[in-house]
């Protein structure tokens, strides 16, 4: 996306967003608006895969998006396989990836 | 039952809303539940409050409409969000409905109610094709919750594919909020809208706009093309686009660069809880398990409704007015005054019927099994590859179930959702109705101890 088109989405729906926060995921900060979950936190900020298939190692993120699919798999605050597509991001949750699935 | 509601809707997307609220108008004691933190289903995904989106309707069709039934449903009925069912009971004098509040504390609660109305909605219906499970491949509907939920456009340089006129709001949606939408590729005729004289009549105006709104963008839409193969690394970088025959069969291929792609072809009726309690099925015209209903709605269970696409894909027009009717229905078989209201029964019929076009002007047709290749992986939870499903297959394998058992499709975390339809339609079967007795993950300390009914 251009960089004068970054603000398209929030010009089309007249958002004031609150302040952002940041949560830690493996380590990194990766902002978040308020309310968003913590799959479309880090595909927004470009994050597209966080979790490897325990079989062949495949990278997995956001597929289906609406919490039916499974594969966006994260650990939040010590608590395993949250589907991170439906899991609220809340200011300082520490998210841990890449464990797999088994 | 002590404490219980009397009708207890399961689903705030437009038919549980309009169905709860119909009940309220009605007289009944409503209880209203959901597993998102906001109400809409998937239809009407809104945003979080933390945005303050100021015109959030231009992200929609119709939302007024809805968040004025909302608004009147809030103030006459329990509402309860955040609440996934995992499990739906007939206890002889009416339903429990477990359910596991918050979305990480996952606090068990059980609701009961005299009446169950089951408005569960729908998930898009993926086909595999190799790459399909890449990093940057979306379902449809997950780009567009994204957008709807988050305000995150999903990529930059994005590729719209499958079937259906779902892909038109789905690609005008990410172009407007300013992705480089490279392509829409409809698999089926790209005029199959506007052949049909009861589709023109119905939908064109809408139609129109989303097409507007794409030639403003200057986006490609393409019938009879279909996305048939992804590629890159560790995430999307291109995709294979072949021009089909009438049977899906590629013609001739090129190569579209793009870092995302939202796929969809069609949808998946999302009816577990129905078939928990035991609620007959019959299959639409492609052979989707949908719950059958009579003209109130009335499943084949007693006190059970079912409204939206669990009872047929209709799109949220249709859901709306099922919904209505239900609970009218549920109002009226507990003894209330419902007045008849013969417009509705007409305006079901209608737009059923519209349904019903659409579901032979966008079917999922056969090429699609030539888009594989044998390392293709079918199931994407357990990794299962086509050269497994076909293993299955020689072994004598010729139903889902029979495939699942011997390659273990369907078995893993989504529990077939995903690739439930492609393993049926490779093992020669139509789909079945989900078996899925638990609907939600659910610790077993909560299905070992369920709690009692709290008001």
């Amino acid at each position: 996306m251009r960089p004068e088109d970054r603000g398209r989405p929030y010009d089309l729906v007249g958002a004031r967003p609150e302040a952002e926060f940041e949560i830690s995921v493996d380590g990194v900060p990766v902002p978040v608006v308020p309310g968003q979950t913590v799959g479309a936190a880090l595909h927004g900020a470009g994050v597209r895969s966080w979790r490897l298939t325990r079989r062949e190692g495949r990278p997995r993120g956001l597929f289906c998006g609406i919490g039916v699919c499974f594969d966006c798999l994260v650990t939040v605050n010590g608590v395993p396989s949250l589907r991170a597509c439906l899991t609220e991001a809340r200011p300082g949750d520490r998210i841990t990836t890449g464990e797999g699935d088994r | 039952m002590s404490g219980g509601y009397d009708l207890a809707v399961v689903g705030a997307g437009p038919a549980g809303v309009a169905g709860a609220l119909s009940a309220c108008l009605a007289g009944l004691d409503v209880v209203l539940i959901d597993g998102a933190p906001r109400p809409g289903g998937q239809y009407f995904r809104h945003l979080p409050e933390g945005f303050h989106a100021t015109r959030q309707e231009t992200l929609h069709h119709g939302l007024g409409r809805f968040a004025r039934q909302w608004e009147t449903l809030t103030s006459r009925a329990a509402v309860l969000l955040g609440h996934r069912v995992w499990a739906v009971e007939d206890t002889g004098d009416g339903f429990a409905v477990r359910c596991l509040e918050g979305d990480r504390e996952e606090r068990p609660r059980t609701v009961t109610a005299r009446r169950l109305l089951l408005a569960t909605g729908a998930h898009d219906r993926p086909l595999p094709f190799p790459g399909w499970d890449l990093p940057g491949v979306l379902t449809a509907g997950g780009a567009q919750a994204l957008l709807k939920g988050d305000l995150v456009v999903a990529g930059d340089r994005v590729v719209v594919a499958g079937t259906g006129p779902f892909l038109l709001p789905v690609a005008a949606g990410l172009a407007r909020a300013g992705a480089d939408v490279r392509g829409v590729y409809e698999a089926n005729g790209r005029l199959g809208l506007a052949r049909h004289p009861l589709l023109a009549a119905g939908r064109a105006a809408e139609a129109l706009g989303y097409g507007v709104s794409l030639a403003g963008h200057r986006v490609p839409y393409l019938g009879r093309h279909a996305v048939i193969e992804a590629h890159g690394r560790d995430a999307l970088t291109h995709v294979t686009v072949a021009r089909l025959d009438a049977r899906w069969r590629p013609l001739a291929t090129r190569t579209v660069e793009c870092d995302t792609l939202a796929c969809g072809y069609g949808f998946v009726p999302q009816i577990e809880l129905p078939v928990q309690l035991g609620c007959l099925t019959r299959q639409e015209a492609d052979g989707t398990p949908v719950v059958a209903v009579d003209a109130g709605m009335r499943t084949s269970v007693s006190g059970v409704y079912a409204a939206g696409e669990t009872t047929g894909v209709g799109g949220a027009l249709l859901a709306e007015a099922e919904g209505r009717v239900a609970g009218r229905a549920a109002a009226a078989d507990l003894g209330r005054r419902v007045p008849p209201l013969p417009a509705l029964s007409r305006r079901v019929a209608r737009l059923s019927a519209f349904a019903r076009a659409l579901a032979r002007a966008y079917p999922v047709r056969p090429g699609w099994q030539g888009w594989l290749r044998e390392d293709t992986l079918i199931c994407r939870c357990e990794e299962v590859p086509l050269s497994a499903v076909r293993e299955a297959r020689s072994l004598g394998a010729r139903d889902a179930r029979a495939v699942k058992l011997l390659a273990r499709p369907g078995m893993g975390w989504c529990q077939g959702r995903m690739c439930g339809h492609a393993v049926a339609a490779l093992a020669g079967d139509g789909p079945e109705p989900p078996r899925r007795p638990i609907a939600q993950p659910v610790r077993l300390g909560d299905l070992a101890n369920p709690p009692p009914a709290t008001p």
